[in-house]
């Protein structure tokens, strides 16, 4: 690891004055990407700004159907909130099985987000529940916010308060992790919201990152059930090939993770 | 058996320090004015070094010293060997190109050193190494063995034409062909055998200490056997001479063969010690270990294997080609000849045998030694071609091995090893109790009323351990006797510590060896010391590997408990004024057979050393060494059943059940000989199912360099293992021990690849049998 300065803002202006204060400055929350980077060398930031401390960054709240849940919340807060249990169970379970105890009780879901992994869980999860990703600066749809590998619609310096979506009339999460990081080789987040709409987002397949299959959302709104998914062909031109799994094989996994979803739902 | 004794289930001793974080490795050492080495590797898999310029990381902060190959060269430190000479078939020598500890002119793998900065600390050494420019003139690489020797691929090494390094045989070709052309049915296959990274948990590391006033050298390294580095890297490597080098390998956290090579860096050390004047440490990160440590297997195979009309094995021919990466390593030319063709009668009687095998360099880490170095590929070979014969011949598998088995020892096979005894029907029948395999077809159809697919599948392999009598391995080329020495030192209180020149680097030897001790003189095995590891305390050894620990290091302990036992009864005797052969030792006393006359165990060391009251003529003192030299191989066998299921969809496997039942002869320790059971049943799983290295192709980038890509056998990939032990004595070493260390390793890869194609219905499936690979296997029969 290269050498570099670490702060510990207490408030989002303090963090964002200290960002914006250095050229090759990056925020840190649970960094459970960034630091294995840097010990690799692959990342020199000049300084790290640490989000954990700030408390506008924290806590799930359930009001009505809205979700809410802090940038700074941990996977292991997201999986054993019995808040989030009642209105959307497929994002505990979701946060259940990300990584190991270790990265569960680390790394955040605004991390996650910000970081867009093309094989990360949550990002499957805001693009399926229609979620809005909460700024420091505005509000910004899923569907605008992951923009390609490792790519998202945030601005230099801007920061993910929290995520926000409805509960969901009902949703599943499905994934067929890489045998060697455990990461998604394949996963499938499924959700049908409560006025009807079936949206299903696909994570670790896709050669572009996290994507919606619309074929599989037709064939859900129109029968929501495992056969109904299981009928959809998944075309393999846009997905990931490489030692792991090839194209083809993803594009099997799309529709298999699609129809245990469903069928989990 | 006493509660300490042979057999006895004694908890390690050596786990206190180890579980408590108070283990002492060579990272863990640290001396006075200690500096820190980072390698500058090449990032290119072959390329011709056109200038190196060092200026610029020589003036950063903290740097020593930024050393070249060049200066290396000028110092006189000689090429990395290939200690066990190979002759191909045509007479010939076995062609070994020159490798530089620091590349010289041209870098053949990606990884490959090309200089090394000494600094104050670890990051400043780093980035000094990330400072140094190196101009590379880029060549095409080749990674693969088979094209390797192509007409028009890149070549590595001027000494080596045509990349190959040697074409050996082994056995009766013309007698092997015959019986093929006149069998009742051939089975004919194509083996691929994976390439796997070794892993032990602790990466390697060395620190080497010059000491100017002495003109001696010290050097700590992560080592499995630290006499042989001392007589390698003194004779070959010029480092220094025997007396003036001193090698130490303490705490080593696993090995699996990776640690008994010489590898450039603990030579750059001790040479950069004296060269910058100070003590120099390097320890290996996860990524250079996977590029830098002797990789295993990697052999691909035809295999054609005859049978009479009442399915009885005529012969067995074999080609394989062996991929031996950039350099010959250390034993690297024994692995796919000695340690493996001799193993290809299996527990089978073969008429007629040949085997033929090509050596080949290639742009990738080199190939050495990995549990079970040889006599896995020769298992694996072997029993999927059994597999396979036994469903072309529409027999059960067991009843082809049953039809096959070796019967009556000592057996000779046509490619030289003598068999000196086994009961291969007893583990076969173990084994399948074990696993009901009756009840097999029961629990198949339970499965696929779930839409799993269950599959069945067994092993029955033999290996060679205890490597072996000096000089038959002598005479087949190797550069080392392999015997083993022991010294037993008894104090004036009694107390015992035992040298030996095994290493311990996870087998437990603290407590199996002193078990030993504690059988023999009925002493506390918290009173014997075992001392290993340094070459100025044990005067020599060979080391631990090949599962030789137990049946050639006991051996020579055993040796020397002799001697110790002889003349305490002498002592003994003359004490209590009783004929000598009356002595008898029982519960730590000499005592006078059938009186109630008796010394304790530590009066007779007292008296030893005192030496007021010795028979006439005797030397004072109690210490005793032996060296012993094995009059064969010993040769653990067994039978291994793996049950799987596999989701259709996935193509996921799952390892429902796993039966192991082993004759190793006799056991000292139960416990320990499970736990590497267990080991090695993990580390055969992990390449039938999960490990493989993988380079790109063309640029011989190694694209399997962290655990984010190379598959690591974790706890829920593994089942509970059923182990069950027959023991048939080994007749050839004075406890009747086979050795245990290697059979978990060797036996499971064709037992879950056997199961795996049985489930699908598609014989075609090659290690790793990884989900994409098995739904695309399954998909392919039409299931």
């Amino acid at each position: 690891m290269y050498a570099t300065n670490y702060h510990r803002p207490s408030s989002i202006a303090e963090a964002v004055a200290l960002q914006s204060s250095s050229d090759e400055a990056k925020y840190v929350s649970g960094g459970m990407t960034l630091i294995p980077t840097m010990k690799q060398r692959l990342a020199a930031p000049s300084d790290l700004v640490d989000l954990r401390h700030i408390a506008e960054l924290k806590g799930i709240s359930v009001n009505g159907s809205r979700v809410r849940i802090g940038a700074g919340t941990t996977h292991a807060e997201v999986s054993a909130s019995p808040e989030l249990a009642a209105a959307c169970p497929a994002i505990c379970h979701l946060a259940t099985h990300i990584g190991d105890p270790h990265v569960r009780h680390m790394g955040t879901i605004g991390g996650s987000i910000a970081n867009n992994d093309p094989a990360a869980d949550y990002p499957s999860a805001m693009l399926a529940l229609g979620a809005t990703i909460v700024t420091n600066a505005r509000e910004i749809p899923a569907d605008d916010f992951f923009t390609g590998l490792f790519e998202t619609a945030l601005e230099d310096g801007e920061i993910v308060v929290a995520v926000t979506f409805d509960a969901p009339a009902k949703a599943g999460y499905s994934k067929f992790p890489n045998p060697a990081s455990r990461y998604a080789m394949t996963g499938v987040f499924v959700a049908k919201a409560e006025g009807g709409g079936v949206r299903v987002a696909v994570t670790g397949a896709g050669a572009n990152g996290v994507f919606r299959h619309a074929g599989l959302e037709a064939a859900l709104s129109a029968d929501w059930s495992a056969d109904a998914a299981a009928s959809v062909t998944v075309d393999a031109g846009d997905l990931l090939s490489d030692i792991h799994g090839s194209a083809e094989y993803r594009a099997n996994l799309v529709k298999v993770m699609a129809k245990r979803a469903a069928a989990a739902a | 058996m006493g509660v300490e004794g042979i057999g006895a289930r004694v908890a390690r001793k050596e786990d206190k320090r180890f579980l408590m974080g108070q283990g002492r490795y060579t990272d863990d050492m640290s001396v006075p004015g200690m500096r820190y080495a980072a390698f500058v590797r090449s990032p290119h898999a072959h390329a011709r070094i056109r200038s190196i310029d060092t200026s610029a990381a020589g003036d950063m902060p903290g740097v020593i010293a930024v050393l070249t190959g060049k200066e290396m060269l000028d110092d006189g430190i000689g090429n990395l060997i290939c200690g066990w000479m190979i002759h191909s078939k045509d007479g010939s020598p076995m062609k070994m190109g020159a490798w530089r500890p620091i590349a010289h002119e041209t870098v053949r793998y990606v990884g490959d050193a090309v200089a090394v900065v000494v600094a104050d600390s670890m990051g400043e050494a780093r980035d000094a190494a990330e400072a140094v420019l190196v101009d590379y003139e880029v060549l095409p690489a080749v990674t693969d063995a088979v094209r390797a020797l192509e007409a028009g691929q890149p070549q590595l090494h001027p000494e080596a034409p045509g990349n190959l390094i040697f074409d050996w045989q082994l056995g009766d070709s013309d007698a092997t062909d015959a019986a093929i052309a006149a069998a009742a049915h051939v089975t004919e296959i194509r083996i691929v055998n994976n390439r796997l990274a070794p892993n032990p948990m602790e990466p390697r590391a060395a620190l080497g200490i010059y000491d100017s006033a002495e003109d001696h050298y010290t050097c700590y390294t992560t080592s499995q056997n630290p006499h042989v580095a001392r007589l390698v890297m003194s004779a070959f490597y010029n480092v220094a001479p025997e007396n003036k080098l001193r090698v130490i390998a303490p705490d080593v956290g696993g090995g699996f063969g990776s640690k008994i090579f010489i590898y450039p860096e603990e030579i750059v050390c001790l040479w950069a010690s004296r060269r910058a004047g100070v003590p120099v440490k390097w320890t290996s990160d996860r990524t250079e270990a996977f590029l830098t440590d002797a990789h295993g297997r990697d052999h691909v195979s035809t295999v054609k294997m005859a049978f009479d009309a009442d399915n009885r094995i005529t012969a067995l021919k074999v080609d394989t080609i062996a991929n031996f990466g950039a350099y010959m390593s250390l034993f690297s030319s024994s692995v796919p000849t000695y340690l493996y063709a001799t193993l290809l009668s299996g527990q089978y009687a073969i008429p007629a045998i040949h085997a033929n095998v090509r050596a080949v360099y290639t742009n990738t880490a080199a190939v050495d030694a990995y549990r079970g170095a040889g006599r896995p590929e020769a298992t694996y070979l072997l029993e999927r071609t059994m597999e396979t014969a036994a469903r072309e011949l529409g027999v059960s598998p067991a009843e082809l091995r049953r039809i096959n088995f070796i019967r009556a020892f000592p057996h000779q096979t046509p490619v030289i090893m003598n068999y000196d005894a086994g009961d291969y029907e007893a583990s076969l029948e173990a084994a399948m109790a074990a696993a009901d395999w009756n009840g097999f077809p029961a629990r198949k159809a339970e499965a696929a009323s779930r839409g799993m697919k269950r599959g069945i599948g067994m092993s029955c392999y033999i290996e060679a351990c205890g490597i072996a009598p000096s000089a038959a391995v002598g005479s087949l080329g190797a550069g080392v006797g392999l015997w083993e020495s022991a010294e037993v030192r008894v104090n004036a209180v009694g107390t015992i510590e035992v040298l030996t020149g095994s290493h311990s680097h996870g087998q437990g030897h603290e407590t199996t060896f002193a078990q030993l001790v504690a059988e023999r003189f009925g002493v506390p095995i918290d009173s014997v010391s075992i001392v290993h590891g340094d070459t100025d305390k044990v005067q020599m050894g060979m080391g631990t590997y090949g599962s030789r620990s137990g049946a050639v290091g006991m051996s020579a302990i055993v040796k020397a408990l002799d001697k110790v036992e002889a003349k305490a009864k002498k002592i003994a005797a003359h004490l209590m004024e009783a004929d000598e052969s009356d002595i008898v030792i029982e519960n730590g006393a000499l005592k006078v057979a059938g009186t109630d006359k008796s010394v304790p165990w530590f009066q007779m060391a007292l008296a030893a050393y005192t030496a007021h009251n010795l028979p006439s003529g005797m030397e004072p003192g109690l210490k005793e060494g032996a060296f012993y030299d094995p009059s064969n191989f010993t040769f653990p066998a067994g039978c291994y059943i793996a049950e799987v299921e596999v989701d259709p969809e996935t193509g996921k496997t799952t390892i429902v059940q796993f039966v192991a039942a082993d004759d190793f002869g006799n056991i000292i320790n139960p416990m320990i000989v499970e736990g590497q059971v267990h080991g090695g049943i993990a580390q055969g799983i992990g390449q039938a199912l999960l490990e493989g290295v993988h380079y790109d192709p063309e640029t011989g980038q190694l694209l399997t360099a962290s655990y984010m890509d190379y598959t690591m056998p974790r706890a829920d990939d593994l089942p509970s293992f059923k182990v069950s032990h027959q023991v048939t004595p080994c007749p050839g070493n004075p406890l009747g021990i086979k050795g245990c260390g290697e059979a978990g390793a060797i036996g499971s890869p064709p037992a879950l690849i056997n199961a795996i194609t049985d489930a699908i219905g598609n014989n075609d499936l090659t290690m790793p049998a990884t989900p994409q690979k098995v739904w695309a296997a399954a998909l392919a029969a039409g299931n």
